[in-house]
C-alpha cells in the first residue's frame, strides 16, 4: 500500500484468489456475510437446545433414543438427567447472547452497511477487521468444543447458566458435571470473543469517526449508524469489564487464588482445603463477580438491541414513505439508552445481598430508560401515522419489532422495582422478559434487515411469500411461547428446574407448558422455512436492481451488489439527510443523500442543518 | 398524497452550487474546496483508533482495580506483600522511556530520521530493562514464598504487573516495526502516515508509563 492514499483509487485492489476472497478477505462486505452465516450457524445450535428444553419440560421422562446415542452419559436411555438440562440452558443462552444476538446485528449488517451507509470504501482497519471475525469464530470452536468435552461429565457444558456465577463457576470438576473442562472452556470462549468484540468495535468507531464522505455530517447519517456506532462504543467499555472478570475467574479455578471463593466452603461432601481436587480457599466474594459480569451484561443486551432499532427506524421510514419523526430525538434516546444502561447493572442482583438504597438508586435509573424507550416508541408510531404503507416481509418484521419490543419491555417496568423483583425474580417471569424484548425482538429486528438488504447483499429478492408466512407464523408464535411464561413467572414457576411434576402448586400450569412446547416447535419448524427461503434466494431469487425499495441511502446509490471498493473508485458526496420521503414537489416522492438538484427546506427532511 | 404530520415547505429548485450543500465534510475540516482527503486526515485514523482502544484498556484496569479494592476492603485475609525494591528501578525506567519515546517522536516530526531511529531503539532497550526489572521483583517474591495464589494480595500484584506487562511487550512489538520500517522504506520527508503511527505508537507508550505508575500506587499505597 502506497503512502498517502488517494481518494479514487482502489486502495487494495479486489482479490481474486477464493482464498483471499471469501475465506481471509479484507473486504468488509464479505466479512459481514461471514459474521452472518456465522450466526446463522449457531443460532442452529442454540434453537435446537431450546427445543431439547423444551422437550423435556413438558414430556419429562420420556425417552429420545438418539439422544441416548449422542449422549449415553447426559441422557441414558434417552431420558435426560437434570444437570445435562442445566448444561443445555447453559449452552443455549451463552451461544444466543455471545454468538447470535451480538455478532448478527452489529458484526454482519453493521460490518457491511456501515461503510457504505456513511460513504467509505471500507473499513478504517481491513486487516483489524478480518481478525475480529477469525479470533470471535475460534470462539465459537471452543463453546463448540465445549459440547463435546463435556461428554465424559456427561453434559453439553457447565451448568451455572450464562451468568457463571461464582462460587460455582469458580471451583472446577467437584462442583459438579460440567464444571470442569466444560466451565474452563466456556470462560476461554468468552474471552476470545472478548477480544475479538473489542477489535471490532474500535473499526467501527474509528470507521465512522473518520471515514464519512463529504457532506456526511453526524446528524446525515442514518440511524442505523447512530446505532452501530453507540453499540460499539458500549461494547468497546463493557467487554474489557468481563474480559477481567473472566481472567480472575480462570485464575480461581486454575491458579488456587481467592477472588470469588469464599472460605470455608463445603462443597460435594469436601470441606476447602482437605482434598488435592478443592485446595484451600479464603476470603473472596462472589458477589464481586456478579457487579463484573452485569456491569457487562446489562450494556450487553442494548448491544444486542440498538442495531436493530437502529434497522427498524431505517426500514419503518422508507417503507411508510416518511422521515423519521423526530430524527434528533432518535439520535439522542439511542445515547440516551447507552448511557444510562451503564447504570443499572444493580437490578439483576436485588437479591444479592443488596443495601436497599442502592436498590433504590438502580431502580430509579433503570425505569427512567423507560423514557428515552418511549421517545424511540412514540417516534416510531410518529413516524407511521399517515404514512402510505408498503406492507413488504422487511415492513413486517420491523413492525414486528416495535410491537415486540413494547410487549417486552413493559415487564421490564415490573422487574425493574426492587419491590416487586424480590417476588419475581428467577421466575419464568424474567426468562419471559428478556426473551421478548431482548432475544426475540432483536432477532425481528435481523430478519427485516435480512428481507431489506438481502437484495443489495445478493443481487437478488427473498422470496415475499415465503417471508410473509415466515414472519406471521413466528409472530404468532413467539407470542404463544412467551406471553404465557408471564403467568407462569407470576404463578412463581422458577428459571431453570429441569421439570416441575414434583411441585404441587405448579401442577395446575402443566398444559400451560405443554402448550407453549407446542407453540416452540411449530415456530422453530417454520425458521427452517426460513433457512430455505435464504439458500433458495441466493442462487434462484428474483433479480433485484440497485434501489428496489426506492430508498434514500448511500448503500441504494451504488450497484447490486456493490463493487469491491463499494463506489466502483467515486465516493458520493452527500446533499441531504437520510430519510427524504413524500418530499413535496420532487420528482420521485423521495430525495437520495446524494440528489444535489433538489433542495429541501426542511422541517420535513431533517438535512441536519437548521439554516 | 398522505396526510404529513411533520410540516413542509416548498421545494426550491436550486442549481448545484449553493456554498451550504454539501455542508460540513464528514470530518467537519473542509468546509470549501473540492480538494476532499488530504493524506493527514486520512492517517488521523491511527491515534483516533488508538485513544479508543486506550480506553478499552483502561476500562480492563478499571474493572480490575475496583476488584482489588473490594477485595482488599472486606477481607480478613489480606496480607500485604513487602515492595520489592527493585519496582523503584522498574519505575525509573519507564519514566526515562516516556521522554526517550517523545524525543524519538519530535525528531521524526522534524524529518529527523537518524534521531527517530536511534531513540526508537533506546526506547525499546528502557522498554525490556522494564521487563527484565519486573522479572526480578517476581523472582525475589518467588524466593521469600510468595507466590500467586499466597494471598489476596499477592494474587493481585502478579496479575496486575502481568496484565501490564503484556500490553507492554504489545507496545514493545509496535517499536520493533517501527524501528524495522524506518531502516527499510526511507523517505524524504515524513509522510503523515508514518507520523500517525509514531504518534500513535507513542500515545499508547506514554499510557503504558501512566498505566504502571497508577498500578504501582494502588498495589503499595492501598493495601
Amino acid at each position: 500500500m502506497s503512502e498517502g492514499n488517494h481518494e479514487g483509487v482502489h486502495r487494495h485492489p479486489a482479490p481474486t484468489g477464493f482464498i483471499r476472497k471469501y475465506i481471509f478477505s479484507l473486504d468488509h462486505k464479505v466479512i459481514g456475510i461471514q459474521y452472518i452465516v456465522l450466526a446463522l450457524a449457531a443460532v442452529l445450535v442454540g434453537m435446537i437446545m431450546s427445543l431439547l428444553m423444551r422437550l423435556n419440560l413438558s414430556w419429562p421422562g420420556t425417552s429420545w433414543p438418539i439422544l441416548g446415542t449422542l449422549f449415553p452419559g447426559g441422557a441414558p436411555n434417552g431420558v435426560m438427567n437434570p444437570e445435562f438440562y442445566l448444561s443445555l440452558v447453559t449452552m443455549h443462552g451463552t451461544i444466543m447472547v455471545f454468538f447470535v444476538l451480538t455478532t448478527a446485528p452489529q458484526g454482519g449488517f453493521g460490518n457491511y452497511f456501515l461503510p457504505i451507509q456513511i460513504g467509505a470504501e471500507d473499513m478504517a482497519f481491513p486487516l483489524l477487521n478480518m481478525l475480529s471475525f477469525w479470533v470471535t469464530f475460534v470462539g465459537f470452536i471452543v463453546i463448540l468444543s465445549a459440547i463435546f468435552l463435556s461428554g465424559a461429565e456427561s453434559t453439553v457444558g457447565p451448568i451455572g447458566g450464562w451468568t457463571g456465577y461464582a462460587p460455582l463457576s469458580a471451583l472446577g470438576a467437584i462442583a459438579g458435571p460440567g464444571q470442569g473442562m466444560g466451565m474452563n472452556l466456556w470462560i476461554i470462549s468468552i474471552a476470545i470473543f472478548c477480544v475479538g468484540s473489542l477489535l471490532g468495535a474500535l473499526n467501527f468507531i474509528t470507521t465512522l469517526l473518520n471515514m464519512r464522505t463529504k457532506g456526511m455530517s453526524l446528524m446525515r447519517m442514518p440511524l442505523t449508524c447512530w446505532a452501530w456506532f453507540t453499540t460499539a462504543v458500549l461494547a468497546l467499555l463493557s467487554f474489557p469489564v468481563l474480559l477481567g472478570g473472566g481472567i480472575l475467574l480462570l485464575l480461581d479455578r486454575l491458579a488456587g487464588t481467592s477472588f470469588f471463593i469464599p472460605g470455608g466452603l463445603y462443597v460435594s461432601g469436601v470441606l476447602s482445603g482437605t482434598n488435592p481436587n478443592f485446595p484451600l480457599h479464603t476470603g473472596g466474594s462472589p458477589v464481586v463477580w456478579q457487579h463484573l459480569f452485569w456491569f457487562f451484561g446489562h450494556p450487553e443486551v442494548y448491544i444486542a438491541i440498538l442495531p436493530g432499532m437502529g434497522a427498524t427506524s431505517h426500514i419503518l421510514a422508507t417503507f411508510a414513505r416518511k422521515p423519521v419523526f423526530g430524527y434528533r430525538a432518535m439520535v439522542f434516546a439511542i445515547f440516551a439508552i447507552g448511557l444510562l444502561g451503564f447504570f443499572v447493572w444493580g437490578h439483576h442482583m436485588f437479591i444479592s445481598g443488596m443495601s436497599p438504597y442502592s436498590a433504590i438508586a438502580f431502580s430509579v435509573l433503570t425505569l427512567s430508560i423507560g423514557v428515552p424507550s418511549a421517545v424511540k416508541t412514540f417516534n416510531w408510531l410518529g413516524t407511521l401515522w399517515g404514512g402510505r404503507i408498503r406492507f413488504t416481509t422487511a415492513m413486517l418484521f420491523a413492525l414486528g419489532f416495535v410491537s415486540l419490543f413494547v410487549a417486552g419491555g413493559i415487564s421490564g417496568l415490573i422487574l425493574g422495582q426492587s419491590s416487586l423483583d424480590l417476588a419475581m425474580h428467577d421466575t419464568y417471569i424474567v426468562t419471559g422478559h428478556f426473551h421478548l424484548v431482548m432475544g426475540v425482538a432483536s432477532i425481528f429486528g435481523m430478519f427485516s434487515a435480512l428481507y431489506f438488504w438481502f437484495p443489495k447483499m445478493f443481487g437478488r429478492f427473498l422470496n415475499e411469500s415465503i417471508g410473509k408466512f415466515h414472519f406471521w407464523i413466528t409472530f404468532i408464535g413467539v407470542y404463544a411461547i412467551f406471553i404465557p411464561m408471564h403467568i407462569m413467572g407470576i404463578v412463581g414457576m422458577p428459571r431453570r428446574y429441569s421439570q416441575f411434576t414434583e411441585y404441587e402448586f405448579l401442577k395446575g400450569l402443566h398444559p400451560l407448558v405443554v402448550f407453549v412446547s407446542v407453540a416452540a416447535i411449530i415456530t422453530i419448524l417454520v425458521q427452517f422455512v426460513f433457512y430455505f427461503n435464504v439458500i433458495w434466494s441466493v442462487f434462484k431469487g428474483a433479480k433485484a436492481p440497485d434501489n428496489p425499495w426506492e430508498a434514500t441511502t448511500l448503500e441504494w446509490n451504488t450497484s447490486t451488489p456493490p463493487p469491491h471498493d463499494n463506489f466502483a473508485g467515486v465516493l458520493p458526496v452527500v446533499y441531504h439527510g437520510p430519510y427524504e420521503f413524500a418530499v413535496p414537489g420532487a420528482p420521485n416522492d423521495y430525495v437520495m443523500q446524494t440528489d444535489s438538484g433538489v433542495e429541501v427546506t426542511s422541517g420535513n427532511g431533517h438535512n441536519g442543518h437548521r439554516h | 398524497m398522505a396526510t404529513m404530520v411533520t410540516g413542509t415547505k416548498p421545494v426550491t429548485k436550486k442549481g448545484t452550487g449553493s456554498s451550504t450543500f454539501p455542508g460540513p465534510n464528514g470530518n467537519g475540516k473542509r468546509r470549501n474546496g473540492d480538494e476532499f482527503l488530504e493524506p493527514d486526515y486520512r492517517a488521523n485514523r491511527y491515534r483516533i483508533g488508538m485513544w479508543v482502544a486506550l480506553a478499552s484498556i483502561a476500562m480492563m484496569f478499571t474493572a480490575l482495580s475496583s476488584a482489588y479494592i473490594v477485595r482488599a476492603g472486606g477481607a480478613p485475609d489480606w496480607v500485604s506483600i513487602a515492595m520489592p525494591r527493585v519496582l523503584l528501578l522498574s519505575t525509573a525506567l519507564i519514566l526515562i522511556s516516556s521522554i526517550t519515546m517523545e524525543v524519538s517522536r519530535r525528531n521524526l516530526k522534524s524529518s529527523s530520521f537518524s534521531g527517530y531511529g536511534r531513540w526508537l531503539l533506546v526506547t525499546m532497550l528502557l522498554g525490556i530493562g522494564f521487563l527484565v526489572s519486573q522479572l526480578v521483583a517476581w523472582r525475589q517474591l518467588a524466593r521469600q514464598g510468595v507466590y500467586v495464589a499466597t494471598n489476596p494480595h499477592s494474587s493481585f500484584f502478579y496479575l496486575l504487573t502481568a496484565a501490564h506487562a503484556v500490553h507492554l511487550i504489545g507496545g514493545l512489538l509496535a517499536l520493533i516495526f517501527l524501528w524495522i520500517r524506518s531502516r527499510l522504506v526511507k523517505q524524504v520527508a515524513v509522510s503523515p502516515r508514518r507520523q500517525a503511527t509514531a504518534d500513535a505508537v507513542t500515545i499508547y507508550w506514554h499510557f503504558m508509563d501512566a498505566l504502571w505508575i497508577y498500578l504501582f500506587l494502588l498495589l503499595f499505597l492501598w493495601r
